[in-house]
C-alpha cells in the first residue's frame, strides 16, 4: 500500500486536463476572484462619510458659530443648509436631501453663560438605523469635544481620552473586508465548482463509469478534488498580493499558517460541495442549492459586513456551523494581530473538525451508489 | 407542379472546414426522400439549414415554395422536425406535449383533442396518455416524437435519424407510419444510417464529404453502380480508399493487430 | 398570443412538476429572512472591558462606574497588569481597554485635566469608531459633574489670579431623535433588502438557467423551428417566474409584518407596481445571460458574480454614501439599489407615488433596455 496507485494517477491527470482545456472557465476561474477583491476592496466601506447635514440656528451667537464650525471642521459632515426655523427640516428628510438635522435653541450661547443647560436637538434619518446611529454617535463626539473643550477653558474639569484603535489604526475597511472577501471567493471556487463539476458527471453517466473503474470512492473524491485544491491555492496567493499591493493590507503575522489554514478552509468548502453532489439530483438543483445556501449566510452569518456581537443572543450560536466565520476570525488574527497558533488554535480545530465530518458524510452519501 | 424542396449550391463552413460544399437537389411533392451518409458526412448541417436553425454560407434553397433565408416564419409555418436527439419534453406527459406542440402551430382547441385522441389510439397510447414521457420506452418515445412532428399536417416533415437505437419491430411500424403519412401528400425528408431503410425511399441521395456523390430511385442506382444493395454502394463512396484493393485492406488490417 | 398561452402553461407545468424548484422557491427564500434579517446589524451593543486602575482613588472609580453604569461597557476584568489586558484582547476575550494612570485625581484637582486611556479593538472598524464615540461622550458628562464638585474647592483655594469663568461648567443637554424609524429597528430597514435579495436572487438564477437547460437538453431546436416568434418565447420564459416571485414577494411582506412588525407606512400598490417593473429587470438580465451562455455551468458563473455585485455594493447592507464615487456609479446602475430604495422610502416613511416615480422610471427603462437586449440576444437559427 506504500506505491502510488497509477490509476489514481491517471484520474487526477484527467481531471486537470479538463479544467486547463475549457479555457474559458479557467480564466474566469483566476481572475473573477481577483477581480471581486480589488472591487470589493475599493468599493465597499462599512463607515459613514459625507453626512449631510442641516443646522436650525434661530438666533446665531458665538457658540453656535463655533459648534457648527466644529461640525464643518470634522470632515465627517457636508454643509447642505442653514433653517431659521425647526419646521423646515422636515422638507429636507422627505426630498433625502439631509441626513442629520442640529437644532439649536433660541439664547444657547446665554444659557452656556449662565450655567443652565443649553440644548441642541440632533435629528437623523434612521430609516437606516445602522448608519442613523452612527451619524448620531459622530455628532455627539462633536458636542461633546466641544463641550469639553468650553470646560477647560471655563476653568471646569477635563477627562482627556486618549483612544487607541488597536490592530486597525486608521479603522480602514478594507483590512476588515479581505479576509471575509477571500472567504467568499474559496467558497465559490471550492463549493460551489466540486458541486457542480461532480453532479454533471453524474447527470452525463460518466460517474457510473467511474465507479465501476478499479478505483475507490475515497479515490474518486481526491481526483476530483485536488485540482480544486490547487485552483483555489492560486486564488488565495493573488487576492493576498492584491491586498498587500493595491490595498496594503498588514501582514502581521506568519503567512504560511495563513495560507495553511486557507488551504483548511478550502477543503471544507469541496467536501461540502461533494457532499452537496452526492445528495442532490440535477445540475440545476446542486447549484441552486450550493449557491442560495451558501452566499447569503457566509456573507451575513460570518462576522464579514455585520460584527458577530451584534446579532441578537439566539442567532451568534447559528454562527458556530458558519466555516466562514472561523476562517475570518483566522485571517484577521494573522493579518491584523499578528497572533499565532497559541491564540488561533481553536478555530483551526474547529475547521478541522468540520473537514472531517462532511468528509465522512460524503463519503456515506457516495456509498449506496455503488452498490 | 412546385417542389417541396428546392436546393442550389448550398454551402455552409464552419472556419476553414467546409461540412456542406455546394449541393443542388430537389424533393418533389409526396415524397420520400432518404438522405443518407455517413457520420460527420453533414447531414445534420444540411437538414439544419433547410429548417432555419443554420445560416448558410452561400447558395439558396427553399421549402414548400418559401425561401428559408428571407421566409424563414413561412417554412416554419410549413414544415414539422424530429431531431436526432429526442426532444419533446420529458417531464410532461404525452398529452401535455401533444397540446403544446398543438397550440403551438395554432390548431384549434377541437383539432388538438381530435387529433391528440386520434394519435394516442394509433400508437396505443392509451393507459400512459398521462404519464411522464421520460417513462415511455425508446420505441414508443420515437413513434410519439415523428406522430408530434407531423400533428399539425405541415407539408413538409424532416427526419434526422429517427430510427437510431430502435429495434427492427419498431422500425418496421415507423415506416408504415411514414408510408401513412406520405400517402396524405406530406413530402418526408429522412436521413438515417440503415440501408435497408434506404430502399424503402422513392428516391435517396448519398452525401460523402459535404457534396452529394449520388442520387435517384434505389433502383436506379443500384443498376447505374452495378451493385446488389444499396450497401455496397454506400460503402464504396463513403470509403473509396476501403475497397481500393484486398492487399492494402488487409496491410492495413494487419498494420493495426 | 395563442402560442404563448400554451407555452406558458408548459412552463408553469415544468416549475411545478420539480418538487425541488418549488421548495427552492418559497421555502428557501422565506426561511432565510426569518433568520438573516436579525443578522444585518451593526448595533453595538455592549463592549466588554478591561480595567488597569494604577490611580485608586474615588475619581478613578467613578470613571470606571459611569462607564459600566451606562451598560455600553461591561466590566469583564481588572489587573494592574498591562501585560494580562493585551492578552486577554488577543484572545478576544475583551473588546475595550481602560487604563487610568497613576495621579489621575491629583491631576484632576490640580490642574483641571487628566488623560486617561482607551485601548479599542478595531478589528471591526466602525463599530469601536460608535465605541469611542460613546465613550467620549460619558467622560464628558462625568467631568461635567466633576466640575461641578471641584469647582467650588477651586474657587476656595484661590490660588490662580483668574476670576472665576463666566461661562460656567457649560452643560449641554444634548437630545437625539431618529426619524423615520423611532425606536431604530434595523429589522424594519433590512427586512425589506433582504426580501429582495433573496427573491431576486432565486428568481435570477432559475431564469438564468431557463433557456440554456433547454439548449442542453436540445428541446430549444424543436422550439426553434416552430413559429413561435421570439418575442413570445421570451415573455413564456420570463411570465412564469416573474409572477412566483410577485408572489414571493407578497409572502415575504406578509412575514415582515407578522413576524417583524414591519411598518407598512405607504400604499401597498405602488409597491408592487415598483416590484412588477422591477421584477421584469431583474429576471430579464437572468434570460438575457441564459441566451448568451451554452451551458448552465456558465450562467450560473455569470448570474453569480452579478448577484455578488447587486448584493454588495446596492448599499443594503453597507452605506452607499461610504463608497468612492465612481462604485457609487456603479451601485446606480443596479436596479436592486432603486426597487430596494423605493421599498424602504415607502414601507418606512410613507412616501407617495409621486416621491418615488424617478425610482420607478429608472426601473422602467431598466426593464425594457434589459428585455429588448435578451430578445435580440435569442436567435433562432445560428449564425
Amino acid at each position: 500500500m506504500t506505491h502510488r496507485s497509477p490509476a489514481l494517477t491517471a484520474f487526477m491527470t484527467k481531471e486537470v486536463r479538463h479544467i486547463l482545456r475549457d479555457r474559458q472557465t479557467l480564466t474566469i476561474l483566476l481572475l473573477l476572484p481577483l477581480a471581486m477583491v480589488v472591487l470589493f476592496g475599493f468599493a465597499l466601506r462599512n463607515d459613514v462619510n459625507d453626512i449631510r447635514i442641516v443646522f436650525v440656528d434661530p438666533a446665531p451667537d458665538y457658540a453656535t458659530t463655533a459648534l457648527r464650525d466644529r461640525f464643518l471642521g470634522n470632515g465627517r459632515f457636508e454643509w447642505v443648509a442653514t433653517a431659521p426655523a425647526a419646521a423646515d427640516v422636515e422638507q429636507f428628510f422627505r426630498r433625502g436631501n439631509a441626513d442629520v438635522a442640529v437644532v439649536f435653541e433660541q439664547g444657547f450661547a446665554g444659557r452656556l453663560a449662565a450655567g443652565t443647560p443649553a440644548r441642541i436637538l440632533v435629528v437623523s434619518d434612521a430609516s437606516d438605523p445602522n448608519t442613523g446611529s452612527r451619524m448620531q454617535a459622530y455628532a455627539i463626539a462633536v458636542i461633546a469635544s466641544y463641550q469639553a473643550e468650553l470646560g477647560a477653558a471655563g476653568r471646569g474639569v477635563r477627562i482627556v481620552p486618549e483612544t487607541r484603535m488597536r490592530f486597525n489604526p486608521t479603522l480602514e475597511s478594507v483590512n476588515l473586508f479581505v479576509p471575509g472577501l477571500i472567504a467568499l471567493v474559496l467558497t465559490l471556487v471550492t463549493a460551489l465548482m466540486t458541486a457542480i463539476s461532480l453532479s454533471r458527471e453524474k447527470e452525463r453517466g460518466t460517474l457510473e463509469i467511474l465507479l465501476v473503474s478499479p478505483l475507490r470512492p475515497w479515490q474518486i473524491i481526491v481526483g476530483k478534488v485536488l485540482p480544486y485544491l490547487l485552483l483555489a491555492f492560486a486564488n488565495v496567493i493573488t487576492a493576498l498580493l492584491a491586498a498587500w499591493i493595491i490595498f496594503r493590507v498588514p501582514f502581521r503575522g506568519s503567512i504560511t499558517l495563513l495560507l495553511l489554514a486557507s488551504m483548511l478552509y478550502a477543503m471544507v468548502g469541496l467536501a461540502l460541495g461533494v457532499f452537496i453532489a452526492a445528495r442532490t439530483s440535477s445540475q440545476r438543483a446542486a447549484m441552486l442549492g450550493a449557491l442560495t445556501g451558501t452566499m447569503l449566510p457566509s456573507t451575513l452569518l460570518s462576522g464579514m459586513i455585520f460584527p458577530i456581537a451584534s446579532l441578537p443572543g439566539w442567532l451568534q450560536p447559528v454562527t458556530f456551523a458558519i466555516p466562514a466565520r472561523w476562517f475570518i476570525i483566522i485571517a484577521r488574527g494573522i493579518m491584523l494581530k499578528g497572533v499565532g497558533l497559541a491564540y488561533l488554535w481553536q478555530p483551526i480545530v474547529v475547521l478541522a473538525v468540520m473537514l472531517v465530518f462532511l468528509m465522512l458524510l460524503a463519503i456515506r452519501s457516495f456509498k449506496p451508489r455503488l452498490a | 407542379m412546385t417542389l417541396a424542396i428546392d436546393v442550389h449550391e448550398l454551402t455552409r463552413r464552419f472556419g476553414n472546414f467546409t461540412a456542406v460544399d455546394s449541393i443542388t437537389f430537389h424533393v418533389e411533392e409526396g415524397e420520400v426522400f432518404g438522405f443518407l451518409g455517413a457520420n460527420g458526412a453533414g447531414k445534420t448541417t444540411a437538414i439544419k439549414m433547410l429548417i432555419g436553425l443554420l445560416a448558410p454560407t452561400s447558395g439558396r434553397a427553399s421549402v414548400a415554395g418559401y425561401d428559408v433565408l428571407t421566409q424563414a416564419e413561412e417554412v416554419r409555418r410549413h414544415i414539422g422536425y424530429m431531431s436526432q436527439r429526442f426532444s419533446l419534453y420529458d417531464d410532461l406527459t404525452v398529452r401535455e406535449n401533444i397540446t403544446l406542440y398543438g397550440g403551438i402551430y395554432g390548431l384549434t382547441d377541437t383539432q388538438i383533442r381530435e387529433r391528440g385522441d386520434a394519435l394516442i389510439r394509433d400508437l396505443r397510447l392509451g393507459k400512459t396518455a398521462d404519464e411522464r414521457v421520460s417513462a415511455l420506452p425508446l420505441g414508443w418515445k420515437q413513434k410519439l416524437a415523428f406522430s408530434v412532428a407531423i400533428l399539425h399536417q405541415p407539408a413538409v416533415v424532416f427526419l434526422d435519424e429517427p430510427t437510431g437505437g430502435v429495434d427492427p419491430i419498431t422500425r418496421r411500424q415507423f415506416w408504415e407510419m411514414i408510408y401513412a403519412a406520405a400517402a396524405r401528400g406530406t413530402t418526408v425528408f429522412v436521413t438515417t444510417h440503415y440501408l435497408d431503410e434506404a430502399e424503402y425511399c422513392d428516391r435517396v441521395s448519398i452525401m460523402v464529404d459535404g457534396r452529394i456523390a449520388a442520387m435517384g430511385t434505389p433502383e436506379e442506382l443500384k443498376r447505374e453502380h452495378r451493385v446488389a444493395t444499396l450497401d455496397e454502394l454506400f460503402v464504396r463512396l463513403a470509403r473509396p480508399d476501403a475497397t481500393a484493393g484486398t492487399a492494402a485492406d488487409h496491410s492495413s488490417a494487419s498494420g493495426y493487430e | 398570443m395563442r402560442a404563448l398561452r400554451f407555452l406558458l402553461r408548459k412552463e408553469f407545468l415544468q416549475i411545478f412538476r420539480d418538487h425541488t424548484i418549488v421548495a427552492m422557491l418559497f421555502v428557501l427564500p422565506l426561511a432565510q429572512l426569518l433568520i438573516l434579517a436579525n443578522a444585518a446589524t451593526f448595533e453595538v451593543k455592549s463592549s466588554r472591558m478591561y480595567v488597569v486602575d494604577h490611580d485608586h482613588t474615588p475619581m478613578s472609580r467613578g470613571v470606571v462606574d459611569r462607564l459600566s453604569a451606562s451598560r455600553r461597557f461591561i466590566l469583564t476584568g481588572a489587573s494592574q497588569s498591562l501585560a494580562l489586558a493585551d492578552e486577554a484582547m488577543l484572545g478576544r476575550e475583551v473588546d475595550a481597554i481602560l487604563v487610568i494612570p497613576d495621579g489621575f485625581e491629583r491631576d484632576i484637582m490640580r490642574q483641571h485635566s487628566a488623560p486617561v486611556q482607551l485601548v479599542l479593538n478595531a478589528e471591526d472598524g466602525a463599530a469601536a469608531a460608535v465605541t469611542q464615540a460613546y465613550a467620549s461622550r460619558i467622560l464628558t458628562d462625568y467631568s461635567a459633574e466633576l466640575g461641578a464638585q471641584v469647582s467650588p474647592t477651586l474657587a476656595s483655594v484661590g490660588a490662580t489670579a483668574e476670576p472665576p469663568p463666566v461661562s460656567g461648567s457649560g452643560v449641554i443637554d444634548v437630545r437625539q431623535r431618529g426619524w423615520f424609524n423611532v425606536d431604530l429597528e434595523y429589522t424594519d430597514f433590512m427586512v425589506p433588502g433582504i426580501l429582495v435579495v433573496l427573491v431576486t436572487l432565486v428568481g435570477t438564477l432559475l431564469t438564468a438557467m431557463n433557456i440554456v437547460r433547454e439548449k442542453e437538453s436540445g428541446t430549444l431546436d424543436q422550439l426553434n423551428v416552430t413559429p413561435v416568434t421570439r418575442s413570445t418565447f421570451i415573455a413564456a420564459k420570463l411570465i412564469p417566474l416573474w409572477s412566483l416571485a410577485l408572489l414571493d414577494l407578497a409572502l415575504g411582506l406578509i412575514l415582515a409584518w407578522v413576524v417583524f412588525h414591519v411598518p407598512m407606512r405607504g400604499n401597498l400598490l405602488i409597491v408592487f407596481f415598483a416590484a412588477a417593473v422591477y421584477l421584469v429587470a431583474a429576471l430579464g438580465i437572468g434570460l438575457w445571460i441564459s441566451s448568451i451562455a451554452e451551458t448552465q455551468q456558465q450562467a450560473m458563473f455569470v448570474t453569480f458574480s452579478i448577484m455578488l455585485i447587486y448584493i454588495l455594493m446596492s448599499g443594503i447592507f453597507t452605506p452607499v454614501s461610504g463608497m468612492p464615487e465612481w462604485a457609487q456609479w456603479i451601485a446606480e446602475v443596479s436596479p436592486i439599489t432603486h426597487f430596494v430604495r423605493l421599498m424602504r422610502e415607502v414601507l418606512l416613511k410613507g412616501a407617495g407615488l409621486a416621491d418615488v416615480a424617478g425610482e420607478i422610471g429608472i426601473l422602467a427603462v431598466t426593464g425594457v433596455v434589459v428585455l429588448t437586449l435578451a430578445v435580440r440576444q435569442y436567435h433562432k437559427r445560428s449564425a
